[in-house]
Parts: structure tokens; sequence; C-alpha cells
């Protein structure tokens, strides 16, 4: 029995330990705690409202988002904006539509029903545009990047998407704090951010600086509020129906529960005479 | 226990008329609800049950996922982000759907570890036994093809990697591989043979299910003691004692299988299939999903191409020898000392084997740092290699050995004996004569 307790001992530090896919010389992103985070977390509009701002004016330059419309941007469990507010906010941006009856595409101000446009018209253009780089698509971006990795820490922190956005954005190496021997590696063009996910190159220059954005609720924005609350809006674009689904998800548990219950009283009264 | 006659009395005179034209409900009475069982089934009995519930949830999501998917490879990804956003409660379809073949293999692998440890694969077993195996193989290939139709990143690589494993059989390897593809490479064509061939699987799978449960119910449970049903007195009616025992143990597994699809719906999925397939871009490491790896850790622990994909294919097709490969008579490890301890060595070296599969091939064991590749190390590669070669060895070596060198504990009289010591462990130590 003792190589069995030892092999037990060891099966549970294998366990806990960290699993192992992260790039080389990638650190870990920062564990900042969000609002919609565990079962209970939900979002906090007033920070999706903000998120959506600074995804407006500074992320949108380069970024598309094209799995979200403008109508999501009203409905429950997101910033849920008035119709109103939509309405206005859709007809801000220029969408090509048509052809029309004459054969010919127009552009009309959006709707809610259009989808967000996407800033060039193809990859081909963006790379262009961005010194080779291609600015991903953000819609499913916090599900489709981890922050770390490990089978127990990623069970109970998440994957840590939204952290690794943030991370991301305010976790640039300042080019005059950059060691002599990074100086000599530096490709043209590219900073150094040890979160980025692709090697510690990254073709986007730091888009976050102090009062880039004025929010309207009178929030200081600092960098790290920014990121912050774009982390968070992008959070909501990647799982819209996450309130949602939390919520159904206690009430089926609830259900499920009393229903466990009752069948197991019914299943000890039915065996009380089986010996 | 085959065949009995049940004492199906039709009632009514409609129920005479029918009966004589379809004696079905003499099925249902005789099969179902009298079925004679044996009365000291334990929990781990209830997986049986739990698989079929879990393959009609997946059968039922599935064939309405597929109002709303569309098997393009332009498509296919935004269709599945339709279903996520656009569809009423698609999310809860799609999650119950990706995480419900998680939770078919976690019952799947508790079913297959439970008729090992209680030797429910001995005479005369062995067919129902043969049949399961074959469904795991079926089921195994329903969620290869399944996880590809997201197209996602991993879903392309992950179809790249396992399809290419056809083309190392020798003189048809290129043309197989050539006919999955429906090309020269993962494109289109493979989404939709996937996409039909996923479809169609699941219901071979129910076939299959009829027969392993027709082959059980000529032959009767298994049960812990392992031995025989022996009188009546053994055994109690199916219904009610394991329709409720069933039907319990199904809603927790449910409320189980809940809390993954409602508070952490894509943790045993891959970040990086939320990313839209790009045959141009392979993903730093290519990982199948958390059922496959011991598996593909074996496959990567033979340096030859040819020969991992024969100890790969090799490590389930031993599943078909295990009634001959196991020599001893005792069915229940309850009553084999020796065998239950390399009973238990087994279930860990195969979740070790399916650590050693999660990693890249030369890191540390369990980090991420790249060992030296010239001097000894512990790496991913070597401790897959290691528990390979258990994993063989127990199904070649040890099994045959224990079989023929252990010494069983004395094994009680019948199931109400066995029963009976465990209420009233003072009175009765009744040893086998």
């Amino acid at each position: 029995m003792t190589i069995l307790k030892t092999l037990a001992i060891a099966a549970a530090g294998l366990v806990l330990s960290l699993g192992a896919a992260q790039a080389e010389g990638q650190k870990t992103a920062k564990d900042i705690s969000f609002s919609f985070e565990w079962p209970f977390g939900h979002f906090d509009r007033a920070q999706l409202q903000r998120g959506y701002k600074v995804y407006k004016e500074v992320c949108s330059n380069c970024h598309a988002m094209h799995q979200m419309s403008f109508r999501n941007l009203s409905q429950p469990g997101g910033p849920e904006f008035s119709d109103e507010q939509v309405k206005a906010l859709a007809a801000g941006f220029q969408v090509k539509d048509g052809p029309n009856n004459d054969g010919d595409m127009f552009e009309r101000p959006g709707l809610p029903s259009d989808r967000f446009p996407s800033p060039f018209a193809n990859e081909q253009a963006a790379r262009a545009a961005n010194g080779g780089a291609y600015p991903p698509d953000l819609s499913l971006i916090t599900k489709s990047r981890p922050g770390w990795y490990g089978t127990i820490n990623q069970l109970i922190n998440g994957i840590g998407g939204p952290q690794y956005v943030y991370s991301v954005l305010t976790g640039y190496t300042p080019d005059d704090q950059l060691t002599e021997e990074l100086k000599k590696e530096q490709p043209e063009g590219k900073y150094h951010n040890p979160y980025f996910a692709n090697g510690h190159w990254i073709g986007m220059p730091p888009p976050l600086s102090d009062d880039a954005v004025t929010f309207d609720d009178g929030t200081p924005s600092t960098v790290d509020q920014m990121a912050r609350d774009v982390s968070a809006f992008l959070a909501w674009t990647a799982e819209p129906k996450m309130e949602e689904r939390k919520r159904t998800g206690f009430m089926v548990l609830i259900f499920l529960g009393v229903l466990a219950l009752l069948l197991y009283l019914t299943k000890k009264k039915v065996w009380a005479n089986v010996h | 226990m085959s065949g009995h006659a049940s004492n199906y009395q039709p009632k009514s005179a409609f129920a005479k008329w029918f009966h004589e034209r379809l004696p079905i409900m003499d099925m249902v009475q005789g099969q179902v609800l009298d079925f004679p069982t044996p009365k000291n089934l334990n929990y781990f009995y209830t997986f049986g049950g739990i698989l079929a519930v879990m393959l009609v949830i997946q059968i039922i999501t599935g064939v309405v996922l597929v109002m709303h998917y569309t098997p393009h490879v332009d498509m296919a990804f935004n269709s599945v982000e339709h279903i996520m956003r656009d569809v009423n409660s698609g999310w809860m379809l799609r999650y119950m759907h990706a995480n419900g073949a998680s939770m078919f293999f976690i019952a799947v692998y508790i079913h297959m570890f439970r008729g090992m440890y209680y030797g429910s694969y001995k005479a005369p077993r062995e067919v129902l036994w043969m049949i399961g195996v074959l469904i795991y193989l079926v089921m195994m290939a329903t969620a290869f093809m399944g996880y590809v139709l997201p197209w996602g990143q991993m879903s392309f690589w992950g179809a790249k990697v396992i399809t290419s494993l056809f083309s190392a059989i020798p003189f048809v390897g290129d043309s197989l591989t050539t006919l999955l593809w429906g090309g020269y490479s993962v494109d289109n064509p493979t989404l939709n043979r996937f996409f039909s061939l996923h479809y169609l699987l699941p219901f071979v799978i129910a076939a299959l299910v009829g027969l392993h449960i027709w082959a059980l119910h000529v032959v009767g449970n298994n049960n812990p003691t392992g031995v025989s049903v022996k009188s009546a007195q053994d055994t109690i009616p199916f219904s009610p004692y394991y329709t409720v025992k069933d039907a319990f143990a199904i809603v927790i597994f449910l409320m189980f299988y809940a809390a993954w699809v409602f508070f952490s719906p894509n943790y045993l999925g891959h970040a990086i299939n939320y990313q839209e397939a790009n045959p141009l871009v392979t993903p730093a490491h290519i990982v199948p999903e958390w059922y496959y790896l011991p598996f593909y850790a074996i496959l990567r622990a033979i340096p030859d191409k040819l020969g991992g994909v024969i100890a790969m294919f090799g490590s389930i097709l031993i599943l078909f020898a295990l009634p001959w490969l196991d020599t001893s008579k005792v069915r229940s490890g309850n009553y084999r000392p020796i065998f239950k301890q390399f009973f238990w060595l087994f279930v860990i070296n195969c979740i070790i084997l399916g650590f050693a599969g999660s990693g890249a091939p030369d890191n540390y064991f369990l980090s991420h740092e790249a060992a030296p590749p010239d001097q000894w190390a512990l790496t991913y590669k070597l401790v897959g290699q290691i528990c390979t070669a258990y994993y063989f060895a127990h199904f070649l070596v040890i099994l045959p050995l224990i079989g023929l060198l252990e010494t069983p504990k004395p094994l009680p009289a019948s199931i109400s004996d066995a029963v009976l010591a465990k209420s009233h462990p003072s009175t009765a130590h009744v040893p086998a004569e």
C-alpha cells in the first residue's frame, strides 16, 4: 500500500502543477479582478459603456469587431445603452450597402441592425496600413487568448482572457527603458511587450495614453482605467449571453437539486425492504 | 435469465388485440420492468444509464444545432458564433453539446474502469464487453469529427494532424488520406464529409447500444461480488428499484454537467479554437481534447510514425482481447488483493499518460521550460514512453501473470450472502466452500 500512497501523492502534485503551453519568455497576465468573475459576477454597465467608448475612439481605428451589431449594445446583459442612444450611435458610422437599383454600391448612415463596419476592406489593406501586422478582430479576443495556463489554475481563475488584454495594453516597456540587448534585437516598427502572446515584439504602438478618451461619467481616464474598461467591454463582446447563462444556471441547478432530493427520498423508501 | 417468459397479461381488449399483432408491451414488461437484476449493484453501475441519457442529449442538441449551422469553410465559424449570439438559447445548446461530449467521455471512462475492476468482461460477458469497446471507438471518431465542425484553429490543425496519421499506413496510406480529406489538404470537402459522418455516427452508436443492451440482457448483469446469480433471492426487478436508483444518479450527474455548461463552459475546450481556422498559421501547440490525451501520449512515445500509429490504435484494440488476457477465474477485484493494487496503478498510469500528452514533448514534464536536448531529462516525451510501456505491460504481462500467481480471497456463497454479511457483519461470516 505504500506504493499506492506515494503514487497518490505524486498524482495530487501533478494535478496542482502548472500546465505547459506558454510561449517562451511570455509573461503571465496580471491577475486583476473584474466584476463578472465567478458564478455570481455580472457586468458593470457603466464600465461596459466606458469600455465601448475606448473601443470606438481608440481600438476601432485598426481593429474590426465583425461579430457584433450596433443593436447588441442595447440588449440586456450588456452595456444597455437605450434604443435611442444606439440609433444615434449607429448613425455616426458610414456603412456600405447596395447594390441599389442602378447596380451601384452606396454609403449610408448605420442602422442598429448593422454590424460594426471593419476599418479595412480586407486583410491585405489592413497589413499594408500597419507595417505588415494584421490587427486581429476583437469580437472574441478575450475568449481566444489565455492569460495563463495550468489545469487547476484555469479551473479556478478562468483562462484570463480579459486580463491578457489588460496586460498587453498596460504592459509595454517604454523605449528608453529597453536594455541594450533588446535594443539590438528590436525589429523595425515593433514595440517591446512581454505580455504579447506571439513573441514579445508587437506591431501595435502603445494605444493608450492618459486622457486619450473623455469619459461621460467623469471617471478619470488613466491608462489603467481605460485598459480595464475596454477589457471588460471585450469580455462582454466575446460572451454577450454571460448574464443570461449564469441566471439560467442557477435555475437549472436549483430545479435539479430539488429533483435529486425527491428522487433520493423515493429511492430510500423503495429500497427500504431490500436486504 | 435470458428469454424468460414475462408475466405480461393484456388487460384491455385493445391491449390484447395489439399484443397479438406486436408483443412489444410483453418485451417492456419482461426486459425493462421485471428484468431480474442483482440486488447489490452500487452507484458505479448507474453509469450505463447515465451514458444512455448523454447519448440522447447529444443527439437532440446536435439535431437542433444543425438547423443553424453551415458546413462551409467560409461560414462554419461565423455560423457557430451566430448560434452563440442570435439563436434563442443557442449558447445553451452549443455549450450543452460541447461540454456534453466531455461528460460523455467522463461517464464512459468510469463505466469502462468499473467493468475492468469488477471483471465484467469475463465469461459469459465477452461479447457484451467487445460491443462496448466498439461503441467507444465509434464515439472517439464521432467526437473527433465534431470538434472539427466549428472550424477554429484547433479544429483545423487537429484534423490535419490526426488525418495525416493515416498516411503512415504502408501502400494505401496516401490514398486513404486523400479519401479522408476529399482532396490534397484539409479543406471544404473535409469539413463536409466530417459533418455528414458526425451526423451519421451517433445513430450507429445508438444501434450498437441496442446490441450492447441486448447482450447484457442475455447474460444478465455482473455485480460487485462477481458471483453469478444463483437464485431468485439474489435479484430484484429492475423497476422500481433500479429505475429510481438510476434516475437519482442521472440527476446528480446532470448537476455536475450543468455546473460546467453554465459556469465554466470553455474550460474543457481550447481558447485558440475561438480563432477562425487559418491554414497559413500553425498554432504553437497542437493538442487534442482532454479525452484523447493518453492516446496522443502513446502516439508520440514511439519515435517512428507508423510505430506510433500502431501503438495508438493498438492501445484501444488490445481491449478487445482483455477477456482472454486476464487469466483469473475470479471476476471481482474485491476478492483479488494483488489485482486490486495493479488496477489502481493502471488508472493512475492512464491519468499520467493524459498529462504526458498535454505538453510539448521536449519540455520538462509539467513545466513549460525546454529541456536541454543532449542530456537526460524527465520530459513529457520520456514520461509518455515510460507510461506507454507500463500501459501495454499491464495487459500483456501483469494481468496474465497475476491471474496465475495470485491467491484470491474466499468468495461469498451467493450475492444474498454477501449483502447480508455487509448489513449484519457480526452474524454472517460465511466462507465459500
